[in-house]
C-alpha cells in the first residue's frame, strides 16, 4: 500500500469509484471496525497517550450527552451535539504543538479541550454568563479560547477555511513554524468559501491542513445532494494539493493522517486536504429533529462503527484497558463534569456594563453616549 | 374574517402563486423535503414536484444567482434564504446584479424575483445570526423592500411582490411566523400594493412609526396609554422601498408629534430616513423633535439579559412617547 500521503498516486478520477489506490478514492484506516488495528499503518504511540486518547473521547461524549440534558430541561439555549465525530477532533487536538492554531466547524470545539483549555471555563461559554471568556457574546458550540490558539466558526458557514489559509499564509510570513488546521462539514463545502481557501492554499502552499468532516448529513440534505464528485478528497487534485480519505471513526487512522499532513505542513512541503468519513449519530442540533428525513436503521448501521467502542476494544485487546480502569475512569469523568456544570450555573449572568465593551478598542464616544441613556433611563439591575 | 397564523398565510400566497403562474418556482436550502427550516413551504413539493421546489446545495450565492439567470429569461423564482444573514454571501447577486439589470440593460431585462426569508432577531442567537438587514437593502435603488407585521400582510404583499416586475426583497419575522391574524378567505385573490402603509390605528396623541415585530409593541404601548387618555396613531409602512411618505406626514400633521420604532441600528436606515422626511415635510407641525426607539448600537449578544436590553421593547416606545408629549 503506498503512503497515502507521500505518494499520491496519480491514478484518474474514476466517477463512482470509492476504493482504490488512489488516497483521495480509497478510504485509510488504521483501527478495522472490530477494533483490530492494520498494524503496518498504526502510529507509534505508547499506553499513556493511547489512553489519554480515550479519556478525552469519553469526555467529550459524556459532557455531550450531559450537555443536550441541560438544553432539554431549559438551562441552556442552544447545543449542537458531536457524538459519533469524537475521533477527528481529539486525533487533531493530539496531533498539534502549542504554537499551532485551529480554524474549527461545527463539531471540533473539543479540540481546545485537548489543547489544555479548562473545562469550566468551556461549559460556561455554552451558558455565557460571567464565567466565560467571551463574555455572554457567542452562542453555544461556537466555542473558541485565544489562549489555545483556537477561533470560532462563522454561524455562516464557511468563512474560516479561507481564514485558516490565511493565518497560515502569515505563519509563512512571520517565518515561524506555526501549522493551522481548518474544518468545513461536508455541506458546507458548497460554499464559495470552501473554493477560494483550496484555490488559494494550492497557490500559495502555506502550512495549513484543511480537514472536512463528511458526517453524511447537511441538517436534512444528504452529502451526495452537495456535490456529484465521487468523494470530497478528490476534489484537491483540481487544486493542486494533495487529497486523503481517511476513516473519520478510527481514532488512529485520523491521528495517522493528520500528524503526517501536519509534518509535512511544518516541513514546507505544502498543504493537504483531508476528507474525514464519519456520521452524526444525533440531532443536527437542539432544534433539529432528525426522525423526519433519515432512517433508524441508517443510524445504527453507523451506531456499529462507533468511534469510542472501536477504539476501546482495541485498548482491550492491547491490555491497555479492563473493566475496573473503564469504570473508574467514567466514574471520574462523570464527577468531574458534573462539579463544573455545578460551578457553571452558579456564576452570574453577564454584567450590563459589558454591553457597550470591545465593539471597538476603545469605547468610542457615541457608544459611551447610548450607555448614559441605557443607564438613566434603567439603572443598572447589577450582576442578577 | 377567519384567523390564520403568519406562516399559514405566507404559504397560501405561495401556494396560490404557484397555481395561478407556471413560471413561479421556489429554490433555497431545504425548502423541498424538509418543508423548511420555518416551514413556511410545507406541503409545496408534494403539490409542485421538485421542479418547481427545489433544494439546493449549502451556496446562497449560487441559487440567487441561479435565481437571477432564471429571472432574466422568462421565469419568476422565489428565493428562500434559511435567514437573511446567509443572505451576505450572495450581497453581489442580489444588490449588482438583480437591483440592477432592469436599468443597466436600458430596461430591456427584467429581474422579476422575490427574496424572502427570516429576518432579524430570533432568541438567543447572537451576533451573526441576529441582524436586520432592512438598511441594507433599503440602500438600493432598483429593489423593493417589503417587511410584513401581520399575516393578513404578510399575505397580502407576497402575492403582490411574486406578481411584481422588480426584485423584492421580502422581510419576514422570525418571531412573526406564529402570530394569528386575520386573513381574507382563500378565494378573495387579495393584492395589498407595494408602497402603500397602512394606519393601523387611529389617533390624535402621537404618531408612531413601526414595522416587523417592533410594530407590535407599538400597538401594545398604544393600549397602555389609552388607558392615560394618550392615543396613538400607529402606521406601519409595510414597504420600506419606496416608503409610503405621504401617510406618514399626513398622520404627523395630525398629532404633531412622531416616535420612530425599529429593531435596525440606529446609524441610518429606513428610522433615519423616516425622521429626515418628516423634518422636511412637517417641520412646522411638530410640537417636539422626533425621537427613535432602535437597538443598541452593538452587535446582538447571545446572554438573554443582554439580548433583551438591546431589542426595542414596549417599555422603551412608551418612554420615547412620553418624552414627545412632555409627559
Ligand atoms: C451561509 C449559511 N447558510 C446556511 C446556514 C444554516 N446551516 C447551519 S448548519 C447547516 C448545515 C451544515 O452542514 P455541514 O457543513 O455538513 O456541517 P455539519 O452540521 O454536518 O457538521 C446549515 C445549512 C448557515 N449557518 N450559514
Ligand atoms: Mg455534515
Amino acid at each position: 500500500m503506498p503512503d497515502p500521503l507521500r505518494d499520491p498516486a496519480p491514478v484518474p478520477v474514476r466517477p463512482g469509484e470509492t476504493t482504490g489506490e488512489d488516497p483521495a478514492l480509497g478510504l485509510f484506516q488504521v483501527l478495522r471496525e472490530d477494533g483490530r488495528a492494520r498494524g503496518e499503518w498504526a502510529p507509534d504511540l505508547g499506553a499513556k497517550t493511547l489512553r489519554a486518547m480515550f479519556r478525552h473521547m469519553l469526555r467529550v461524549r459524556l459532557l455531550d450527552e450531559r450537555m443536550m440534558m441541560r438544553q432539554r430541561q431549559g438551562k441552556v439555549g442552544f447545543y449542537g451535539a458531536i457524538t459519533g465525530q469524537e475521533a477527528t477532533p481529539i486525533a487533531a487536538g493530539f496531533a498539534l504543538k502549542t504554537q499551532d492554531w485551529v480554524f474549527p466547524a461545527l463539531r471540533e470545539s473539543a479540540i481546545m479541550l485537548v489543547r489544555g483549555f479548562p473545562l469550566t471555563r468551556y461549559i460556561a461559554q455554552v451558558y455565557g454568563n460571567a464565567g466565560d471568556v467571551l463574555k455572554g457574546r457567542q452562542m453555544p458550540s461556537h466555542m473558541s479560547g485565544r489562549a489555545v490558539n483556537q477561533v470560532a466558526w462563522s454561524s455562516c458557514l464557511g468563512p474560516q477555511l479561507p481564514q485558516a489559509v490565511g493565518a497560515a499564509m502569515a505563519a509563512k510570513h512571520r517565518g515561524d513554524d506555526a501549522v493551522v488546521l481548518g474544518f468545513i462539514g461536508d455541506g458546507a463545502t458548497s460554499e464559495p468559501d470552501f473554493h477560494a481557501a483550496m484555490n488559494f492554499a494550492g497557490v500559495f502552499k502555506p502550512p495549513v491542513v484543511l480537514i472536512c468532516q463528511n458526517n453524511h448529513w447537511a441538517i436534512s440534505v444528504p452529502s451526495e445532494k452537495q456535490t456529484a464528485s465521487a468523494t470530497f478528497a478528490v476534489k484537491a487534485r483540481a487544486y493542486g494539493i494533495p487529497g486523503v480519505r481517511v476513516d473519520g471513526n478510527d481514532v488512529l487512522g485520523t491521528y495517522r493522517v493528520i500528524k503526517e499532513a501536519v509534518l509535512r505542513a511544518r516541513e514546507g512541503e505544502g498543504p493537504t486536504f483531508i476528507e474525514a468519513v464519519t456520521y452524526r449519530i444525533g440531532a443536527h442540533s437542539s432544534s433539529d429533529d432528525p426522525t423526519r428525513y433519515r432512517s433508524e436503521e441508517e443510524v445504527e448501521a453507523w451506531r456499529q462503527k462507533d468511534p469510542l467502542q472501536r477504539f476501546e476494544r482495541f485498548l482491550r485487546s492491547e491490555g491497555h484497558l479492563d473493566d475496573g480502569l473503564r469504570d473508574s475512569l467514567e466514574a471520574e469523568l462523570e464527577a468531574e463534569i458534573k462539579a463544573a456544570i455545578t460551578e457553571v450555573e452558579a456564576m452570574p449572568r453577564p454584567a450590563t456594563e459589558t454591553l457597550f465593551e470591545d465593539v471597538y478598542a476603545d469605547v468610542p464616544w457615541h457608544l459611551r453616549a447610548q450607555e448614559d441613556e441605557l443607564r438613566a433611563a434603567d439603572p443598572p439591575p447589577g450582576h442578577d | 374574517m377567519r384567523e390564520i397564523r403568519y406562516r399559514e398565510a405566507l404559504r397560501e400566497a405561495l401556494m396560490e402563486e404557484m397555481e395561478r403562474d407556471g413560471t413561479v418556482f421556489l429554490m433555497g436550502e431545504e425548502v423541498g423535503h424538509y418543508e423548511g427550516a420555518y416551514k413556511v413551504s410545507q406541503g409545496l413539493l408534494a403539490q409542485f414536484g421538485e421542479q418547481r421546489v427545489i433544494d439546493t446545495p449549502i451556496a446562497e450565492a449560487g441559487f440567487a444567482g441561479i435565481g437571477v439567470g432564471a429571472a432574466m429569461t422568462g421565469l419568476r423564482p422565489i428565493i428562500e434564504f434559511m435567514t437573511w444573514n446567509f443572505s451576505f454571501v450572495a450581497f453581489d447577486q442580489i444588490i449588482s446584479n438583480a437591483a440592477k439589470i432592469h436599468q443597466m440593460s436600458g430596461g430591456k431585462l427584467t429581474c422579476p424575483m422575490v427574496f424572502r426569508g427570516p429576518n432579524g432577531a430570533a432568541k438567543q442567537v447572537a451576533a451573526q445570526h441576529s441582524h436586520s438587514v432592512d438598511p441594507f437593502y433599503t440602500n438600493i435603488p432598483g429593489l423593493y423592500v417589503v417587511m410584513p407585521a401581520t399575516p393578513r400582510d404578510a399575505k397580502g404583499l407576497l402575492k403582490t411582490s411574486i406578481r411584481n416586475d422588480d426584485p423584492v426583497v421580502f422581510l419576514e419575522g422570525e418571531t412573526l411566523y406564529n402570530l394569528k391574524g386575520e386573513v381574507p378567505e382563500e378565494d378573495e385573490d387579495e393584492l395589498i400594493p407595494l408602497g402603500v402603509a397602512r394606519v393601523a390605528r387611529e389617533g390624535d396623541g402621537c404618531t408612531v412609526v413601526a414595522w416587523g415585530r417592533p410594530f407590535h409593541n407599538a400597538m401594545e404601548a398604544a393600549e397602555i396609554l389609552a388607558k392615560d387618555g394618550i392615543e396613538l396613531e400607529v402606521v406601519d409602512p409595510r414597504t420600506l422601498r419606496p416608503l409610503d411618505t405621504d401617510a406618514i406626514v399626513r398622520s404627523v400633521k395630525k398629532t404633531n408629534r412622531c416616535v420612530v420604532v425599529h429593531e435596525h441600528w440606529p446609524y441610518g436606515g429606513p428610522g433615519a430616513e423616516i425622521v429626515d422626511v418628516v423634518q422636511r415635510e412637517a417641520f412646522d407641525y411638530l410640537d417636539a423633535p422626533v425621537e427613535r426607539v432602535a437597538a443598541w448600537d452593538v452587535p446582538m449578544p447571545y446572554a438573554s439579559n443582554l439580548e433583551e436590553l438591546v431589542l426595542p421593547t414596549t417599555e422603551r416606545v412608551l418612554e420615547a412617547v412620553r418624552a414627545v408629549s412632555y409627559r
